[in-house]
């Protein structure tokens, strides 16, 4: 929503500029109203055909039961009855089904048990593939920044990794990783990247740094060619240094491009399928939510569906907290700036 | 704005005094960094080109250039008694032409509201809009399996292609607004002052205009659709006739015993080349329609 501030903010800046004299406004208002709303409604009615039916359907079959054996008729049965918060209980709470009837905890092993182990793994994802990216973009676009000669052969480079399809690269990945490949040549080591715990999980973090770190550059880059040059020259002449001036000047006025990378970045995190998948094929504790829903579809629709609206209520929740937290920064750096 | 024509000329003359400068130890470390960032970005597609010209049997070879150069794993890639990859590569295009071709074609109109219209309800539609490509793929993936499964789509293309709908399209209409809101208007209202309808100087003055907006915005949309991995690998269910490429990869085989990783780097290359060779050209272009909207202000 912060993204859409800025162009919309600028288009109703353009009207208002150049809108003709209130006499003839009103007449034009309503002939743009009756436009605006055919041109639009394409749009919405085709997103609400794609997204919006099934994301309603899924939410409506996740109370739903899954179709098998009955455990109080013993018949098996095709259709599904209300269990109300059974799916979620099955996958928050732990709460798998006993063969003798009732409810106990998901033995080890099955899909249901590793839900929890999943959320964290992909929170563990999230942040530091996020935090790593930031920071080394940063490093990046400030580097580009001050280059003059050769910015355009970077901007360039950096696009190749961003092009390249996720799952060639995780393919690329698979190679390098391989315990007899290049990166443990060169390294001198040993490390059996892919079928142990965390140099699997790091495997994953480290490709998707190189894949996406390029990307987040360009988006910082663009935020900080906004910036007036003045500002760093006054402050110069004032005596700040070059720390103060990162701190003082570049950081608080990059502070919303920077936003809206972050923000992208982590949504995309948060349901990161692809990488995992074609990399480590979701083993040795790399499984994350996305990939335990894709599992779960084979096994049990409505029980996945319960999974995929618990994983889009988690990414909704995680990104309106982060567009509160960072408007309210915004807005602070704004009124600092000018007092 | 009367800020920023100040700012301009001083900032050119800052530039030029820099340039001007014979020696720099700063320059040094730029310059440094500079090779490392395009290191970075080059050195692992560096290395899928070296493993796809090399035979297989030196697959484990670390010799960092070109060495046993072969093409054999291009031969091996379209074998299509091993694997359909030929056939993914015309799939992708088909389904990502069809994507590409809805997306722009009903995001053109929304867009252009988006950025020119004054109407009721407008910061709803954008939210709806943003919400829905936010919504992550197997949330609406998990319904489509059944209600494919029901209509005995799966593994056919409008199943491929439907779902995709759902990110190119707000993918499509938010690069458009942005691009839209930047282009100058003055010329279509002065059209308009001419006694052109909203609808004539949308098609007459603004269209042409636009033209390199809507390309780029093709190309992009183009690339999601060509990388997309998730909806695809399951709503194909493996079906190689109908597969898009990023799927073949990701099934690569060679046969048994073998293990195909120099084959996969020709497959991978094959695919990858085209892309960069797209985004290379237009490097500019796609820069800006990837900045646009966000980073402003």
């Amino acid at each position: 929503m912060t993204v859409a501030g800025p162009a919309a903010e600028s288009a109703e800046q353009t009207t208002a500029v150049t809108s003709p004299p209130p006499t003839k406004r009103n007449k034009i208002k309503t002939g743009e109203g009756r436009l605006a709303f055919l041109l639009v409604a394409p749009t919405v009615v085709l997103l609400a055909l794609v997204v919006g039916y099934p994301v309603v359907k899924g939410i409506y079959q996740s109370f739903q039961s899954e179709p098998g054996l009955d455990p109080a008729t013993g018949f098996f049965s095709n259709t599904t009855h209300w269990i109300g918060l059974g799916n979620y209980k099955h996958w928050l709470l732990q709460q798998c089904a006993k063969s003798g009837g009732g409810t106990g905890k998901c033995p080890t092993g099955t899909l249901g048990s590793q839900f929890w182990s999943s959320f964290w793994v992909t929170i563990f994802f999230t942040v530091v593939t996020v935090t790593l990216e930031t920071i080394i973009g940063m490093c990046f676009a400030l580097v580009m920044h001050r280059a003059f000669r050769g910015r355009g052969l970077v901007r360039a480079a950096i696009l190749v990794p961003w092009a390249i399809p996720t799952a060639v690269t995780s393919k690329l990945w698979i190679v390098i990783f391989d315990p007899q490949g290049i990166l443990n040549k060169v390294l001198h080591k040993h490390i059996l990247w892919t079928s142990s715990q965390w140099p699997a999980r790091f495997a994953i973090v480290i490709a998707d740094v190189w894949k996406t770190t390029p990307f987040i550059a360009l988006l910082i880059l663009a935020g900080l060619q906004g910036i007036s040059a003045d500002l760093y020259e006054s402050a110069r002449v004032d005596g700040a240094s070059a720390w103060q001036r990162f701190t003082r000047i570049t950081l608080p006025l990059v502070k919303p491009a920077l936003a809206v990378a972050v923000i992208f970045r982590t949504l995309d995190v948060l349901r990161m399928y692809d990488l995992p998948a074609i990399l480590t094929g979701g083993a040795n504790g790399t499984t994350t939510l996305s990939i335990l829903v894709v599992r779960q579809l084979t096994t049990g629709l409505n029980t996945a569906s319960a999974l995929s609206t618990i994983t889009f209520v988690i990414i909704f929740a995680i990104a309106l907290g982060m567009v509160r937290l960072f408007n309210a920064n915004i807005i602070g750096a704004q009124a600092k700036g000018t007092k | 704005m009367t800020t920023a024509a100040v700012s301009a000329p001083r900032a050119t003359t800052v530039e030029a005094t820099k340039t001007r400068q014979p020696f720099r130890w700063g320059q040094v470390g730029t310059g440094m960094i500079i090779t490392l960032v395009i290191v970075w970005c080059f050195l692992p597609f560096y290395w899928m080109v070296v493993l796809a010209f090399r035979s297989n049997a030196h697959t484990y070879d670390t010799t960092p250039f070109f060495s046993h150069v072969t093409f054999s794993n291009f031969r091996y890639a379209f074998n299509t008694s091993i694997n359909q990859f030929g056939r993914s590569l015309i799939n992708s295009l088909i389904i990502g032409s069809v994507v590409t071709f809805v997306a722009m074609v009903v995001g053109v109109f929304a867009g252009y509201a988006m950025a020119r219209l004054a109407f009721r309800g407008k910061g709803l539609v954008l939210a709806a809009i943003l919400g829905a490509s936010m919504f992550p793929g197997v949330a609406i993936l998990t319904p489509l399996f059944q209600l494919f499964t029901n209509f005995g789509w799966l593994g056919t293309y409008q199943a491929l292609i439907i779902p995709q709908i759902s990110f190119s399209l707000p993918l499509a209409v938010y690069t458009l607004t942005s691009f839209f809101a930047d282009m100058p208007w003055e010329l279509e209202q002065a059209a308009r002052v001419d006694g052109a309808t909203p609808g004539q100087a949308f098609r007459l003055v603004i269209f042409p205009l636009a033209a390199p907006a809507l390309f780029t915005t093709a190309i992009l949309v183009f690339l999601a659709s060509w990388n997309e991995y998730l909806l695809s690998s399951v709503l194909s269910v493996g079906k190689a006739t109908v597969a898009p490429s990023t799927v073949a990869i990701a099934n690569f085989t060679a046969g048994p015993h073998i293990v195909p990783y120099t084959q996969t780097m020709a497959a991978g290359l094959v695919v990858t080349v085209p892309l960069v060779i797209v985004v290379l050209l237009f490097q500019r272009r796609i820069v800006s329609g990837l900045t646009a909207g966000g980073v402003k202000g």
